[in-house]
C-alpha cells in the first residue's frame, strides 16, 4: 500500500534504530503522547528494539480512556431511553461506566449503532425525524473538525432531534499537566502526528522552552517512529528543547487553518475533567452557547449521577506515564478485555489493552 | 382438471408467505419446485423422514454443523447459499473427511422474495456440484416478517474418514510448520464493505470455496498432515491460537510472509482492522512435517484456490498455548485471540 508498505520497511528502520544506538549517551524518558503510537510501537515491538537507555512511556492519548466516567454513565443513562437512536464510534462501546457498556444498553434494547462519522449521525436524524439522535462527540483535535461540521450541519438543516454528547480534549494542556506534575519523570515528547496534522504544532515551543523539554511531531509506522525517537535522543543529547517535525509528510506547523476555523465556530475552551487524571484547565472544548440547543446535556435530564470508579484500576497513572500497564495487580487477572476494570483495557488505543492483546505480560514465558 | 378460478388470483409465487412453512401443499410445493428440482439426488428425491446414504467401508463418521446468517445475502464473490455449502464442506475437509451428504435447514422471512430464494438455492446447488457432494435432506420453516433477516441457513454434513487419516487439532508438533493456502481478509472486507455505510468502495471479493477437493490432493500426495484448519470467524489469528492451546504448543509466526491483498489491507487500514483476525471462507492453514513442507507447496501452489500458499510459521514446544509473532523490523509479540467483535477505532 503506497505510503504506507515504504514507512514498514524493516532495513530503514533498523538503520535508524542503529543510528539511534550511536546516538544515545544517558537514560532518557520519552512519552508518547498518542494511543495509536503505543499500540504501534508495542504491536511491532518497537521498544524492544531500542538501547537499554531508552525508556518510552505512554501517555494519555487515548479519547475514549480520558472520557470522564460521569459523562459515559449520562451516555448509558441517555441511550437508554426510548425514541433515543444513541451514536458513537465503535470503540466507546466496550467501555465499563459505573455499572455497564453500551453493549449492555443494545442487548437491553437499547438502540445504539456504530458511526464511522458523526455527519453518518446527522444522516439518521434526517432519516428518522420522530426520533432522537444523539453522537457522543469525543476526542482529541483529531475529531472535533468533524464533531463541529455535524453541529454546523444539523443547524443548517434545522433538525431538532440532532444532539451532542461533548467531552473534547486537547492535547497541549496535557503536555502542561504532566509537566508540572510533582512526580514527573518525562523528559522529551514524541508529539501525536494525526492531532497536529489538524492543529499544527505552533502551540508547542512555548511549552518546550518552559520545561526544557524537546518536542517531535511524529508519524504512526515504525519507520516514524524511529525516526521521531531518534530526533528526540539527538536534541535531548544536545540538550536542546526545540520542537521539530518528524512527520512532514503529514504536518505543517500552522495545520489545517479551515478545520481549526471550523472547531473555533461551534467550541470553545473549558476546563475538562480527564479520567483518572482530574480537571486540567482549558483543557477542552464545549459547544458554544449559540449551539447549546445542541447539547444532549442540556436536551436530556441526566443529572444526579453518581459515578463509581473501581478501586483497584491505575489507568490514571498509566495515563500519565508513572506506571506501567503490567504494574497493575489487577493487570490480566482481575482486569481483562472481558472483564476490564478501567477504559485503558478496552480502547484501541489503550495502553492496558496494547499490552494485554500484543501479550506483554508473557514475555518471561516467551 | 381445473377447479375454479378466483377473479383475482392471489399470487403466493412471488414472494415467501408464513403458508409455506405450514407443512400443507404450499410447503410441499415449495420443496418440490425449487429445493427439490435443485439438489436433485436419489437420497434426497426418496422422500423419507431421513435420507439413506450408503456407507464406505473402513473409516470412521464426521459429522458437523453450521448456522449460516449474513447481511447483506449476496456480497461482491458469494452469498449466503455458496457460504451454507461450502462452510460445512469445509468443516469435513478440515478433518480429512469426504463427504458424503449435506442437509440444509431454512428459515425464511415471510416477504422474501421467491426469486431470491431461487437465487440462492441455485448457488448452493452450484457450490454443492463443485464439491461434488449431495444436498440429501432438509427443512423449511417460515417465520413472520421482521423475525429473521431474509434466509437463515443451516447446513450439516456428515463424511468418511478412512482409517489411517489422523488430522486434528491437537496433532501440532514442535519442528512443524504452518502454510496458508493465500491472501487473508478478503470474506470480511468484502462482507463489510457490501454491508454499506462506511462510505467506502473496494474490489474485494469474498474468497468463498469449497477446500474438499484441494485438501484430497494434498492428503494423497502429503499423506502426513497434522492439523488442518480454515481460519474463518475470527480469521488466522483465531484459528492459530485454538491449534497451540489444543496441542500445548507454541506457534511462531512471521509477519512479512502472511499475504494479504493490498485492498483488503487498505481497508483495514482504514478502518482499524487488523487482517489478521478478518474472516476467510476459502483459505486453509495446514500445519505439517518440515520434511513434506516443499512437496506440499508445490502440490497446493499447482491447485485452484491455493495458488497463493506460503509458509507463515513454525510450531515450537514453548511457550504452550501461545501464538508469537516477528514483526517485519524484528520485534516479537504476542497475537492473541480477541474478546469480542473487532471494533473500528475512533482516529
Amino acid at each position: 500500500m503506497k505510503y504506507l508498505t515504504e514507512y514498514r520497511d524493516a532495513a530503514l528502520t533498523r538503520s535508524v534504530l542503529e543510528e539511534i544506538a550511536r546516538t544515545v549517551r544517558r537514560p532518557w524518558v520519552i512519552m508518547e503522547i498518542c494511543g495509536g503510537q503505543t499500540h504501534a510501537i508495542v504491536r511491532h515491538g518497537l521498544d524492544q528494539l531500542l538501547p537499554g537507555e531508552i525508556e518510552l512511556v505512554h501517555g494519555p492519548g487515548c479519547p475514549v480512556c480520558v472520557t470522564p466516567l460521569e459523562l459515559i454513565d449520562k451516555a448509558l443513562a441517555i441511550a437508554s431511553q426510548p425514541d433515543v437512536i444513541f451514536t458513537s464510534f465503535g470503540d466507546m462501546l466496550r467501555v465499563p461506566g459505573s455499572g455497564q457498556d453500551l453493549f449492555h444498553i443494545r442487548a437491553a434494547g437499547g438502540d445504539v449503532r456504530v458511526v464511522y462519522s458523526p455527519l453518518d449521525a446527522v444522516r439518521l436524524a434526517q432519516e428518522n425525524p420522530d426520533k432522537q439522535i444523539v453522537f457522543f462527540a469525543i476526542g482529541f483535535e483529531t475529531t472535533a473538525p468533524a464533531n463541529a461540521m455535524a453541529a454546523l450541519q444539523a443547524r443548517s438543516l434545522g433538525l431538532h432531534n440532532f444532539s451532542l454528547l461533548v467531552s473534547q480534549v486537547r492535547v497541549p494542556p496535557a503536555i502542561r499537566a504532566i509537566l508540572s506534575s510533582p512526580g514527573n519523570r518525562v523528559q522529551g515528547f514524541l508529539a501525536a502526528g494525526h492531532v497536529s496534522a489538524v492543529m499544527g504544532y505552533w502551540e508547542y515551543p512555548p511549552l518546550a522552552r518552559q520545561f526544557d523539554v524537546p518536542i517531535v511531531v511524529t508519524g504512526f509506522e515504525p519507520l516514524d517512529l524511529a525516526q521521531g525517537i531518534l530526533r528526540t535522543v539527538q536534541l535531548l543529547e544536545a540538550g536542546d528543547p526545540r520542537v521539530e517535525n518528524a512527520y512532514s509528510r503529514a504536518v505543517t506547523e500552522a495545520g489545517n487553518r479551515p478545520a481549526q476555523a471550523v472547531i473555533q465556530q461551534v467550541f470553545e475552551e473549558c476546563d475538562r475533567a480527564w479520567r483518572g487524571i482530574g480537571t486540567i484547565p482549558m483543557s477542552g472544548w464545549r459547544l458554544r452557547a449559540e449551539y447549546s440547543d445542541l447539547d444532549a446535556e442540556h436536551r436530556f435530564d441526566v443529572g444526579g449521577i453518581q459515578p463509581q470508579e473501581s478501586p483497584e484500576c491505575i489507568a490514571g497513572m498509566v495515563l500519565q506515564g508513572r506506571k506501567k500497564p503490567s504494574d497493575c495487580p489487577a493487570f490480566g487477572g482481575k482486569c481483562t478485555p472481558e472483564h476490564p476494570l478501567g477504559a485503558t483495557m478496552v480502547s484501541s488505543e489503550g495502553a492496558c489493552a496494547a499490552y494485554f492483546r500484543y501479550g506483554r505480560f508473557a514475555e518471561s514465558a516467551a | 382438471m381445473q377447479g375454479p378460478v378466483c377473479p383475482i388470483p392471489l399470487r403466493h409465487d412471488e414472494q415467501v408467505v408464513l403458508g409455506h412453512g405450514s407443512g400443507g401443499s404450499m410447503t410441499h410445493n415449495l420443496v418440490r419446485n425449487l429445493f427439490y428440482a435443485a439438489f436433485d439426488n436419489g437420497p434426497l428425491l426418496a422422500g423419507d423422514d431421513s435420507a439413506m446414504l450408503d456407507w464406505p467401508e473402513d473409516g470412521r463418521l464426521a459429522v458437523t454443523t453450521d448456522s449460516h446468517i449474513v447481511s447483506p445475502l449476496f456480497f461482491p464473490g458469494g452469498d449466503i447459499g455458496r457460504l451454507a455449502v461450502c462452510g460445512t464442506v469445509n468443516d469435513l475437509a478440515m478433518v480429512g473427511a469426504k463427504p458424503l451428504g449435506l442437509t440444509a435447514g431454512f428459515i425464511l422471512e415471510e416477504g422474501l422474495p421467491i426469486v431470491t430464494l431461487q437465487a440462492v438455492i441455485e448457488s448452493m446447488r452450484l457450490a454443492a456440484t463443485e464439491a461434488g457432494i449431495r444436498i440429501v435432506a432438509g427443512d423449511t420453516k417460515v417465520v413472520e416478517r421482521g423475525k429473521g433477516d431474509g434466509v437463515f441457513i443451516n447446513t450439516s454434513g456428515i463424511g468418511w474418514v478412512p482409517f489411517g487419516r489422523e488430522i486434528s487439532g491437537r496433532n501440532a508438533q514442535a519442528g512443524d510448520v504452518v502454510l496458508l493456502t493465500g491472501p487473508i481478509g478478503d470474506h470480511g472486507i468484502a462482507v463489510l464493505v457490501a454491508r454499506g455505510g462506511l462510505a467506502l468502495e473496494s474490489d474485494v471479493l469474498s474468497d468463498v470455496a469449497p477446500l474438499n477437493l484441494l485438501v484430497e490432493s494434498l492428503l494423497s500426495t502429503v499423506p502426513d498432515v497434522h492439523v488442518l484448519r480454515d481460519p474463518t470467524r475470527g480469521g488466522v489469528a483465531t484459528a492459530l491460537n485454538e491449534i497451540a492451546r489444543q496441542s500445548s504448543v507454541a506457534i511462531q509466526l512471521d509477519e512479512a510472509a502472511i499475504p494479504v491483498n493490498p485492498s483488503v489491507e487498505s481497508a483495514c487500514e482504514l478502518l482499524g482492522l487488523d487482517p489478521l483476525y478478518v474472516a476467510n471462507e476459502g483459505k486453509a492453514l495446514i500445519v505439517l512435517p518440515q520434511a513434506q513442507v516443499e512437496a506440499a507447496l508445490n502440490l497446493l501452489r499447482s491447485q485452484r484456490y491455493a495458488e497463493g500458499s506460503v509458509q507463515i510459521g513454525t510450531v515450537r514446544a514453548a511457550p504452550a498455548g501461545r501464538v508469537l509473532m516477528r514483526t517485519a523490523i524484528g520485534g516479537t509479540r504476542v497475537v492473541d485471540t480477541l474478546a469480542g467483535e473487532m471494533l473500528p477505532r475512533i482516529c
